[in-house]
């Protein structure tokens, strides 16, 4: 489709600020984030951070490290989690088809459709009888039901694409299922793997509605609290809440930098988002 | 699998991991008897979906059905109450402008997201240089943590140093209290759940276009058709199945939609922006006596319109997937 370049150059520049348009929120995020004290309430606001400052960063650094490092934890916690139990399962429906694992499938499928409010609050009822509340692992494993459907789904999708023939060759060479699971199928799932990690980090990164009724009054909160708690307690320091914001953004970023290919995936794949 | 995201199979293939279900068997294997040892690599998940979807759920219907009490949730034992705690909720003055204002939300959320996405999928499916790149850009406000859109937004809309208010300032006209008046709040929230919504809605309608067959659209362009003719005439209708997915997905995540409208304005001023999910969770989370009772029911009664609008969808998917 490399037609008469004058006019799909003059597309490109409608499409610049289509994308432009899109994306000015974001820069608003960054600007402000390097926007001194004083010019915060300027009339008209200043569209550029000329004067910029670092304060807000500096803000960030003393005061949201122990959130950022909370969220990466329950981050690596949910995506371990959610490979564990989604690659094994994605197998078994693509590859074995077990009888009743279409009804399975079903099931999890209406599970993404159950709001987070409901979820929040059974999880916090069963976390106070059992005593977890305000705990990493209770967060890790209430974070995971936002992305284990979505990653069998995922798997389901990615294995039922494996040759046939690879999975009896090492049937023929005598591997057990279970084998042929660890040592054929998942090396060759490494982009599911890879998608799907992605996509649960992000999520448990963002989630917001499990981190402030499962998590809001113990030491250990994520950063979507660090955020919310500024907004609630200093609403005048808008330069630190956008460069806890803009940090916060980083994981966003990386995902789309390092995996722009399975990012369409993941939205089109039953996409899940609350 | 990955490199095929792009092509025009995308939107079949995805259906298909959409509902997964499992391509059948070819038939000269079909019907082995013993495939249940299969479960044991189900089993993981079955005992997770169990404990950590079904007992949840469980808890939050009995919730619904019995009086609590801050006393009684700690330790157990609180009375049955039946239906009481849905006809609390049924007969609360604000159970009407809650309802309303979901409704509202929903809706106008929808036509915008979907209408704007559609626009910006026809433009970008014209495929000019960096279109790809364009495109992958405008994924950013779909993959921000919600916080982050729902703070950038509420400093954009702030009354007195928004930049929304300074550029409507420009024009001349007045300052709107956008998150701080009840008749604006709304609306500020839908502007911003719909920025947030676009993107989902452009690459799923994208990869609809995509499976269009170049060839209808050569054959009506040497028919004369012009370019509205052609949308009307090709596009709209070979994209009715897709966007039929693309309003019920949104639909059923647009109904859960939280943060963005408690981040913002906590479902206020004066409950003007609250849905079923932000009442839901002002009962049992927002004040300092919980009603986890009534918030349960509501919670109840939300999940009872998203597995409406989910059953609606998975018919649909499943009536494609047969043709």
């Amino acid at each position: 489709m490399t037609t008469s370049t004058p006019r799909a150059w003059w597309k490109t520049g409608v499409g610049l600020v289509l994308t432009g348009l899109m994306l000015f929120p974001v820069y608003w995020m960054i600007n402000v984030s390097f926007t001194r004290d004083q010019d915060m309430r300027a009339s008209p606001p200043h569209l550029f951070p000329t004067n910029g400052t670092l304060d807000g960063y500096r803000a960030v650094l003393d005061q949201q490290l122990p959130y950022l490092g909370t969220s990466f934890l329950v981050g690596l916690g949910t995506v371990a989690l959610t490979v564990a139990l989604a690659a094994p399962a994605g197998y078994a429906l693509a590859k074995l088809r077990p009888p009743g694992g279409p009804a399975l499938s079903f099931l999890l499928l209406i599970a993404q459709m159950i709001p987070g409010i409901i979820m929040a609050m059974g999880f916090y009822a069963i976390y106070l009888t059992l005593g977890v509340l305000n705990t990493l692992p209770g967060l890790i494993l209430a974070d995971t039901t936002l992305a284990v459907p979505f990653a069998v789904l995922i798997f389901t999708a990615f294995m039922s694409g494996i040759p046939e023939e690879l999975l009896q060759a090492a049937v023929v060479d005598g591997a057990s299922r279970l084998r042929t699971f660890w040592s054929v199928v998942l090396p060759v799932s490494r982009n599911s793997i890879v998608t799907v990690s992605l996509f649960a980090f992000l999520w448990s990164w963002s989630d917001f509605i499990f981190a402030s009724t499962l998590a809001g009054g113990g030491d250990h909160q994520p950063i979507t609290l660090g955020i919310y708690h500024y907004i609630g307690n200093n609403n005048q320091q808008w330069n630190a809440i956008m460069a806890t914001a803009v940090v916060a953004s980083i994981p966003a970023a990386a995902l789309l930098i390092l995996a722009q290919r399975y990012v369409s995936m993941g939205v089109t794949a039953g996409a899940v988002k609350d | 699998m990955p490199s095929t995201t792009e092509t025009s199979t995308a939107v079949r293939d995805q259906g298909g991991a959409a509902t997964a279900a499992p391509p059948g068997p070819p038939p000269s294997r079909a019907r082995r008897p013993s495939r249940w040892w299969a479960w044991g690599f189900l089993a993981p998940v079955t005992i997770y979906l169990a404990a950590f979807y079904a007992y949840p759920l469980y808890r939050n219907v009995e919730l619904s059905l019995r009086e609590y009490t801050v006393r009684s949730f700690v330790q157990g034992g609180a009375p049955f109450a039946g239906l009481d705690n849905y006809r609390t909720v049924l007969t609360d003055p604000a159970f009407g402008p809650t309802l309303t204002h979901t409704v509202v939300f929903t809706a106008t959320s929808l036509a915008f997201q979907f209408t704007i996405g559609m626009a910006l999928a026809l433009f970008f499916h014209q495929h000019f240089p960096l279109s790809r790149t364009l495109r992958a850009l405008i994924l950013v406000p779909w993959l921000l943590p919600l916080i982050v859109s729902a703070s950038t937004w509420s400093w954009l809309l702030n009354s007195d140093s928004g930049l929304v208010n300074a550029a409507l300032g420009v024009v001349g006209i007045d300052p709107v209290n956008w998150l701080t008046s009840p008749g604006w709040s709304l609306t500020s929230v839908i502007i911003a759940n719909v920025w947030i919504g676009i993107p989902f809605n452009l690459v799923v309608l994208y990869s609809g276009l995509q499976a269009i067959p170049t060839e209808m659209y050569e054959a009506s362009a040497l028919d004369g058709a012009t370019g509205w003719q052609r949308f009307w005439g090709i596009t709209f209708p070979l994209l009715r199945p897709v966007s039929l997915i693309t309003l019920l997905l949104g639909l059923i995540y647009t109904l859960k939609v939280f943060d963005i409208i408690w981040i913002m304005t906590k479902g206020g001023p004066t409950g003007s922006s609250a849905t079923l999910a932000t009442w839901s969770y002002r009962l049992g989370f927002g004040n300092l006596l919980p009603e986890f009772g009534p918030g349960a029911a509501i919670g109840n009664l939300l999940i009872v319109l998203a597995l409406i609008a989910g059953l609606v969808y998975i018919r649909i998917e499943r009536r494609q997937q047969l043709r």
